[in-house]
């Protein structure tokens, strides 16, 4: 073992991002769900800034910053509002039961890896192994937006595996070129916005956010 | 500078009808918004024609052969729908289906989709790219629920949710390619820059480059609306403004492909081998397959076209996955008969629904009658898009199935029992449309019929003989392909 | 082996048999602090234990010799675990021995017998709570080997001795997959002690008990032997996962002079960690029944993602 302390500190936080990828995929409460999700954006933007110091990277401290007020502040705080105002707090139902799921999300943890360790092996940077870790939280977060039949924890998975993707591009890569990272950046916050003001159509519509109620659009 | 003309406009356009896109004169400044990036376009054109291919802004942008025509052809659909989309739109509130603030995001959003689907195409960075789709994307989920019914927000949920989770797996794959090609052209801005991808594609890690085409192929491929991953495109082709279905099916899905293309060259260029071309390959036999038998069994007309669609697209990604001169530029022939087909059919079926007040084909009846116009324009449209002669579809299809009979023969069976049943669907259909008695009331508005007309006119002339400037560019654009 | 290291073995087989009620009475107390109740005191499990050895048993006309025997090996068992663990330092008689699938062979053997105790006398309630621990026992201990495995790959070699000494008296690094392997081990703690969320140590008033239902027959000094064995079995978890996850302190072999510091040390970390198991279980709520398999499930497979991520992110240097 002789990976540079930075990298370790990296190593670690990959590891608490799928830890999360988890805890989001076990969580019935839609409360948890969100908290989980900030919390998910701190590690990242914490992450973020570790990539920064030990590559010299000054672009990367933008974008730890960034990430922090976006994903960690923002984006939890307009969840939070959204559901004050819906008033959803129900407990979010599963489509399959948990521990099937769980038992789902270790086979992509597998297949992730796998798929990731001929990559790891050719990574020049120090954090070559992470790569793995963003794959499985990528997948995770897609089994969750699956295996969820609300609308919130749909966007949630969604935001989730948009975070998987960006620590995907922090680690392996030390970070996309700026401009990437700014319109990926502005995309999320005005695709969240768009599903805010979706969620008050859909109740309106729908008179509930259970999207089992939007069967219609069938085949027939 | 033709560049900047060609994205600054709609980009203006679209703040402008933010603010003005309730007045009376909208329907008539988004026109003009269009038509000024039309005269941009056709501008870029004309130099790229006679100056070739060229970068500008520090390489952020890039226009060759291949871009260039497809940014006239997105321009001039974008043109005529915002000419059929005025009194469309007009009939739309009058029946009051809309409201002014409705109509104010409609423009709005009409010109930033532009936008979005310009810079996709102009841009040389393949992160923009992918920042630009995904924009795309949001602008119409926001014009696929204008009607705000529940079906309506139930297709544009469907979609943003799909294709925001396809377009993710093509972000993964977009960080992958720019971790390969890092090895190569080292850290910073020039990693994602397509021309400098292209020029060092040989030396890019093969195992991460076909990973990442993966990716990008099932990520962008959601959007194009290959199978098995096509479920939101009839949902929201149905449920979204007819102008809307006619520029997602025309133009849209053209973008979504041509970001495929992209990578395909690098990945053939890198790879060597024929793996990308054999996964576009089944990919879209797989959707001409599918979408020919989900096809027969629709009653929604828009649906109906819509699979088609999903089955145009599908035989456009299989003759780029056969590559060569010839399947490439009968792919690039395709792609542009059928944006200008398709969008004609459906001018068509938007005022062919506002007359009978329902998209389900058993209540349209007799348009021949109530008016010839739209009664003729879905007839033709739709043999047009059949493939019948001497329209232009059935020169490219002609050309497709040729090489296909030449290099994979056993693709034959299903592309010709799909184009069969497909025919036999659609045409049965269109003559109880077309055809019989009638029940519809005449329209508030009086409909415009002009762009139906030219593109078909133009669909014919490309049938009949291709200029040789424009069999040039494709020439061009196929060598590019490769 | 020399004599020194032999009383230095007896010293800390005589701590933990001490002060395993200590570390209960502590956990009690704090959970009373953070409930803002005032608390029966840290000594509290010492007055029981005396209480009930003054007492004269009363047993059951069909009980068995195992069901009297089965306090005694209880005690004995969790009393050689415990002290087994590397508590105070490395490399004491005993330490050949300490190897982590034995440990977990003590605790099963434990399991074993309370088990067909409970089942001896023939009540409702101890077959109840017999076949409870079963179900609890049979997705604890993969669970529980799953993160042993885990460490024990990192060192290279199952000896819980070994373990200690690879994390703590070689430079610090960073182990990812070991924060997979500490919520899974505090999971499997939680149950396996018949702590809140899966079991309540507190009350034997509710059908859904596991621990209680098992022991209700028991009465005077068995049952006192009882209590103290699972306050050693809390010691000995406790003193697992220090040495697991926080080993940091312990003696070196042959290092007498580090030995007031890892007193100190292991007082400090004892005190927190039943501080933290305190605050654990006033944080959450009892479970039903049935969703105990799925939090052992849970803890099972967070053990083996620790194991994934320790091939994946530490074996590739």
């Amino acid at each position: 073992m002789n990976i540079p302390f930075s990298g370790q500190i990296i190593n670690m936080c990959a590891a608490l991002l799928l830890l999360i990828a988890f805890a989001m995929l076990s969580q019935r409460r839609i409360l948890s769900l969100i908290n989980l999700f900030a919390l998910q954006g701190l590690i990242l933007a914490v992450s973020t800034s570790v990539v920064a110091y030990s590559s010299h990277q000054v672009h990367l401290y933008y974008s730890a910053a960034l990430t922090l007020l976006l994903k960690a502040v923002a984006l939890p705080l307009i969840l939070h509002r959204l559901i004050r105002k819906l008033n959803v707090k129900w407990d979010v139902e599963t489509l399959f039961n948990i521990p099937t799921t769980m038992l789902a999300g270790l086979a992509l943890v597998v297949f992730a890896f796998n798929l990731a360790a001929p990559i790891s092996q050719m990574a020049g940077t120090i954090t070559k192994s992470t790569l793995g870790i963003a794959m499985a939280s990528v997948l995770l977060s897609f089994l969750m937006m699956i295996t969820r039949s609300k609308a919130v924890p749909q966007v949630v998975g969604f935001l989730a595996m948009e975070n998987g993707l960006f620590f995907a591009a922090t680690s392996a890569t030390y970070g996309m070129p700026m401009v990437v990272e700014l319109g990926i950046a502005l995309d999320v916050l005005v695709g969240m916005l768009i599903l805010g003001i979706f969620f008050f159509q859909i109740r309106t519509a729908f008179d509930s956010l259970d999207l089992e109620h939007m069967e219609k659009l069938k085949e027939d | 500078m033709e560049i900047l003309w060609v994205l600054l406009v709609p980009l203006f356009g679209g703040l402008l009808l933010a603010v003005f896109g309730t007045r009376r004169f909208a329907p008539e400044l988004n026109s003009a918004a269009s038509f000024c990036t039309l005269v941009a376009a056709a501008a870029l054109a004309s130099r790229v024609v006679a100056g070739g291919a060229f970068t500008a802004w520090d390489e952020q942008f890039f226009v060759d052969a291949f871009n260039v025509f497809l940014v006239a052809l997105t321009a001039f659909v974008g043109f005529t729908t915002s000419l059929f989309s005025r009194p469309y739109m007009r009939i739309e509130q009058h029946h009051g289906k809309l409201t002014a603030n409705m109509l104010r995001l409609y423009y709005s959003m009409y010109q930033l989709f532009s936008f979005t689907m310009l810079l996709a195409l102009l841009t040389n960075n393949m992160g923009i790219l992918w920042v630009a789709m995904e924009a795309a994307t949001l602008t119409t989920v926001l014009l696929v629920s204008l009607y705000r019914t529940p079906a309506s927000l139930e297709a544009a949920w469907k979609y943003f949710i799909l294709c925001g989770v396809g377009i993710a797996q093509a972000l993964f794959g977009t960080i992958l390619l720019y971790f390969a090609a890092e090895k190569v052209l080292g850290a910073g801005g020039t990693a994602l820059l397509w021309t400098h991808l292209n020029a060092v594609k040989t030396d890019i890690d093969p195992t991460v480059l076909s990973l990442a085409f993966v990716f990008l192929l099932v990520g962008y491929g959601t959007k194009v609306g290959l199978a098995p991953l096509h479920n939101w495109l009839p949902d929201a082709h149905a449920e979204g403004p007819t102008p809307v279905s006619a520029v997602l099916s025309g133009l849209l899905l053209n973008v979504a492909l041509y970001a495929v293309v992209r990578s395909k060259v690098l990945v053939d260029g890198a790879l060597g081998t024929r793996f990308a071309g054999d996964l576009m390959i089944g990919f879209g036999l797989l959707s001409v397959v599918m979408a020919a038998f989900f096809l027969s069994r629709q009653k929604d007309v828009k649906r109906m076209f819509a699979y088609s669609s999903i089955e145009h697209m599908g035989l456009m990604t299989f003759a780029f996955g056969m590559g060569g001169p010839v399947a490439t530029f009968a792919a690039l022939l395709h792609m542009t008969v059928h944006s200008l087909t398709k969008s004609a059919i459906f001018f068509a079926v938007g005022h062919a629904a506002q007359e009978s007040g329902t998209q389900l084909m058993e209540g349209i009846r007799g348009l021949i009658k109530t008016s010839p116009t739209v009664g003729w324009g879905l007839a033709l449209g739709t043999l047009a898009i059949l493939g019948m002669p001497p329209f232009g579809v059935f020169t490219s299809e002609f050309m497709i199935i040729t090489t296909a009979m030449h290099g994979y023969p056993w693709a034959m069976p299903f592309l010709l029992a799909a184009l069969g049943v497909a025919f036999a669907a659609i045409f049965g259909r269109m003559q109880l449309m077309v055809f019989g008695e009638t029940a519809g009331a005449r329209l508030p508005h009086p409909p415009a019929l002009l762009p139906v007309f030219a593109h078909l006119a133009l669909v014919l002339m490309l049938g009949l003989y291709i200029p040789p400037y424009l069999a040039e560019w494709y020439r061009q654009a196929a060598a590019l392909i490769g | 082996m020399s004599y020194p290291s032999l009383l230095l073995q007896l010293a800390q087989n005589a701590l933990v048999l001490l002060i395993a009620p200590l570390l209960l009475g502590w956990t009690s107390q704090c959970r009373a602090w953070m409930q803002n109740r005032s608390g029966a005191g840290v000594l509290q499990p010492y007055r029981n234990l005396n209480k009930l050895f003054h007492k004269d048993a009363v047993l059951a006309v069909n009980a068995s010799a195992l069901f009297r025997a089965t306090p005694y090996i209880l005690l004995a068992c969790m009393w050689l675990a415990a002290a087994l663990v590397p508590v105070l330092a490395t490399g004491l008689p005993l330490s050949p021995a300490v190897d982590v699938i034995a440990l977990v062979g003590i605790f099963a053997l434990a399991r074993v017998f309370i088990s067909l105790a409970a089942m001896d006398i023939g009540t409702a309630f101890g077959s109840l709570g017999a076949r409870r621990e079963m179900l609890v026992g049979f997705l604890a201990e993969p669970a529980l080997l799953m993160v042993l495995f885990t460490a024990s790959t990192i060192s290279g070699s199952t000896s819980l001795i070994t373990i200690v000494e690879t994390l703590a008296h070689k430079p610090f690094v960073l182990y990812p997959s070991m924060v997979f392997a500490a919520v899974a081990f505090i999971m499997v703690m939680l149950a396996e002690n018949a702590r809140i969320p899966v079991d309540n140590p507190a009350t034997h008033l509710e059908l859904t008990m596991i621990h209680e239902a098992m022991v209700l027959e028991y009465s005077a000094r068995h049952l006192a032997l009882v209590e103290w064995a699972g306050a050693l079995k809390l010691l000995a978890y406790t003193t697992i996962c220090i040495a697991l996850f926080v080993p940091w302190g312990i003696a070196e072999t042959g290092n007498w002079g580090a030995l007031p510091l890892a007193v100190a040390a292991l007082a400090l970390k004892l005190a927190g960690a039943g501080a933290g198991l305190a605050l654990l279980e006033t944080l959450s709520a009892k479970m039903r029944i049935f969703r105990v398999p799925e939090f052992m499930g849970t803890a099972f497979l967070l053990a083996v993602l620790g194991l994934l991520t320790h091939f994946l992110l530490e074996t590739a240097a």
